[in-house]
């Protein structure tokens, strides 16, 4: 299981662990991103986080942003780790790495894999409000996706 | 048998997570249809779908023993 480049995971995520993943002698440079939960969003404070995945989904699509990343920076190499259930304020929901050659590279595509991974990989947060909960259906931020009604995803690009 | 997929708030809507329904051959649209019929708190008209994790369109047509995941807008990372 540790050798997987992709992975969800219900326990915290060690960094090193996923920097490791991508380790290359051919690499000269290794981003890493890390998204963590935030506290307050639009003056509202969030106290905890559920995230739900469909994992076996989640990971094909994790793959395939690899694919993606292969397919524009051939010498990148990308490994995702994503953490479901119950996270508290600062806990590490995500966390991406990226080896390559040189830097420029891997910071482009890192920023790739996590705007695909917000467009793409069927993961859902819950927000546990001082007055209430929602699932969370904008993956441009925060827009409530409310009960009942249609998705609007026109927009994503 | 489909074996159809909630997730989020289309789990609690529902109180489930999982179904096995005995419906071959309907269309990813037409099983969303069925699927308000019965549950007319849900609406799916324009929720994503996946057969067999893989995004699907709504005239896809769904095979016995597929798995048909209903994909609210997500919100990973």
């Amino acid at each position: 299981m540790s050798t997987s480049f992709f992975e969800i995971v219900d326990k915290p995520i060690d960094v090193e662990e996923v920097r490791k993943k991508v380790v290359s002698r051919n690499a000269g440079a290794i981003t890493i991103f890390i998204g963590t939960v935030r506290e307050m969003t639009k003056g509202k404070r969030t106290l905890h986080l559920e995230y739900q995945a469909y994992p076996e989904m989640a990971i094909k699509m994790f793959e395939q942003i690899s694919k993606e990343i292969q397919e524009k920076w051939p010498e990148a190499i990308v490994a995702i780790t994503h953490r479901v259930g119950h996270l508290e304020i600062t806990d590490i929901a995500v966390v991406i790495a990226v080896s390559s050659p040189h830097r420029k590279i891997a910071y482009m595509a890192n920023e790739y894999a996590i705007d695909r991974i917000k467009q793409i990989v069927p993961i859902w947060k819950k927000e546990y409000w001082e007055d209430g909960t929602e699932w969370i259906g904008d993956q441009l931020e925060n827009v409530p996706y409310p009960k009942n009604l249609p998705s609007e995803e026109g927009d994503r690009s | 048998m489909i074996n159809i997929l909630l997730f989020a708030h289309l789990q609690e809507a529902i109180g489930q997570s999982q179904l096995k329904v005995d419906l071959s051959d309907y269309t990813v649209g037409q099983l969303k249809e069925w699927m308000e019929n019965q549950y007319p708190q849900l609406s799916l008209q324009n929720m994503m779908t996946a057969v067999n994790e893989e995004f699907a369109t709504d005239d896809m047509i769904v095979k016995d023993g597929d798995t048909l995941a209903f994909i609210p807008p997500i919100s990973g990372g």
